[in-house]
């Protein structure tokens, strides 16, 4: 099956199975390999991409749904030599151990900020309207969905708060 | 996986008639459906991929109510202004559920039609009435923790894991399905989903093509909406017990009021009959522990969700004070 993608602004046509998921035709097709599998059941969060700028986990979606779709990757994000604002403050903060979760944790994160700009609320929100303050537990509670088995979270949360400063 | 055909209709009788075949499944979010397909604990034959069908809106309904497009993400209910304005209860729901990247994939009609998380259904070596229709039900006399005290039968144990429905069945919603012939009807989510019987396979009202195309919620009514979600972790967890209140209070009195059960039976708790307890009383402690007595009558334990019985039982009356505290 045909499908055309668009990641990190460059035209892909994948040619794949029905069956591929979108993290599987981005790592094993596509040679994308800086977006990881973890669990492969959407409960990791270590295969989080950007797609029409909304993070999902790529895991639990067919490429072949994304026809046209517009995808950013952690290679899209930044690179060794031009770092991402979130990914020097994970560098600054120690934000991992073993780094697997992290293309994940910083796609996760950097979709999550825009959520906040966008004034969305979030469970541990004592509102529902007016602009979300992005407490440690606010934090907490938007990034449920990445878990670190090195559980670097104080320092993730850090590099998120210090990330999310230094941008407004 | 097992291999499927992929179809992506362009229109809404197309999408109907492609999904009336046999084998045939809607794939909208897919975040339930395609990891229980990993796990070939469903294997249908084609996917109809409805994600480019005009059903992504929330629109005013004449009656002052609101109409949700039934592929409207629960990221963008969870934040839609009216929702948020006037069914708090929603959005509070919604935002209790899964994840962040779960809720920007997960619609509306999906979300309804999730399947239950019983570990037993997910495990295709034991047997399960609701996979394998006569197998047996491996929850009953093993691991219980998720499953129901009310409304199960001997056949089936699950629960439905939504947050969202508990919300939408407290707000008296509608769910608007139309067939394959392009009729569309409306049915009360109180009367969306059937309960196991003999029959646990059978999980709502849906006939073969049908498809949601919206979710309708009536005018919203003066009151508290209180969502109280118990669960094993503080995020990212289903709920154990959860309570959605609807409950408005007039000069000392109840007036209106909707509550709303999840995580303890196989749809979304209601029971109209108990809520008369409520109306036209004076809120006290004494009257919301006989409203808990009414709603856990007939409530039974497995052994490992015995607990939910006291549970439910403190949590709806920990929402009842909440709601009512103003007026006590």
């Amino acid at each position: 099956m045909h499908t055309q993608l668009t990641i990190n602004g460059e035209n892909h046509d994948l040619e794949a199975d029905e069956r591929t998921t979108l993290l599987d035709a981005l790592r094993q097709h596509l040679r994308l390999t800086g977006t990881k599998k973890g669990c492969d059941h959407g409960q990791c969060g270590a295969c989080t991409v950007i797609v029409n700028g909304r993070r999902i986990n790529s895991c639990l979606t067919l490429a072949c749904m994304h026809d046209g779709d517009e995808i950013v990757t952690i290679e899209g994000i930044g690179t060794a030599t031009d770092l991402s604002v979130l990914q020097q403050a994970f560098l600054s903060a120690d934000g991992f151990q073993c780094g697997y979760c992290t293309p994940g944790q910083i796609c996760s994160a950097t979709a999550m900020l825009e959520e906040v700009k966008a004034g969305w609320p979030s469970h541990v929100s004592d509102r529902l309207d007016g602009a979300p303050e992005l407490s440690d537990e606010e934090i907490g509670e938007r990034m449920s969905g990445n878990l670190c088995r090195c559980a670097c979270y104080p320092n993730i949360v850090a590099a998120i708060r210090a990330a999310a400063g230094s941008a407004a | 996986m097992r291999p499927f055909d992929y179809v992506r209709p362009s229109g809404m009788p197309e999408a109907t008639r492609e999904a009336s075949r046999a084998g045939s499944a809607f794939i909208a979010g897919g975040t339930n459906l395609l990891d229980l397909m990993k796990l070939e604990v469903m294997a249908p034959d084609r996917l109809v991929d409805i994600n480019r069908l005009d059903m992504g809106e929330c629109s005013a309904t004449p009656a002052g109510g609101l109409r949700i497009g039934a592929l409207v993400t629960n990221s963008d209910l969870a934040a839609d202004e009216h929702v948020r304005r006037d069914y708090p209860l929603l959005s509070r729901a919604l935002l209790a559920g899964a994840s962040g990247q779960l809720r920007n994939k997960a619609t509306t009609g999906g979300n309804l039609l999730q399947r239950t998380r019983c570990y037993y259904f997910y495990d295709t070596s034991a047997p399960c009435n609701k996979r394998e229709p006569g197998s047996g039900c491996s929850a009953i006399g093993g691991a219980t923790r998720l499953h129901a005290i009310l409304g199960a039968s001997e056949h089936c144990i699950a629960t439905h894991p939504s947050d969202m429905a508990v919300a939408m069945q407290a707000l008296d919603a509608a769910v608007e399905i139309e067939n394959v012939e392009g009729q569309t009807r409306s049915v009360p989510l109180s009367d969306f989903y059937r309960l196991p019987g003999d029959t646990p396979q059978v999980e709502t009202v849906l006939g073969s093509g049908d498809l949601i195309t919206a979710v309708v919620l009536p005018a919203p009514v003066k009151g508290s909406q209180i969502y109280r979600k118990v669960r094993d972790r503080a995020s990212y967890a289903f709920a154990l017990v959860s309570v959605a209140a609807v409950v408005g209070v007039e000069d000392g009195t109840i007036g209106s009021v909707a509550l709303a059960f999840g995580g303890v039976a196989p749809r979304p708790w209601r029971d109209h009959e108990a809520e008369r307890i409520l109306a036209g009383e004076r809120p006290s402690d004494e009257l919301f522990a006989r409203f808990a007595d009414e709603i856990l009558r007939e409530a039974r334990g497995q052994g490992g969700n015995d607990f939910k019985i006291p549970l439910l039982r403190r949590t709806l009356i920990a929402t009842l004070q909440s709601a009512t505290d103003e007026s006590r």
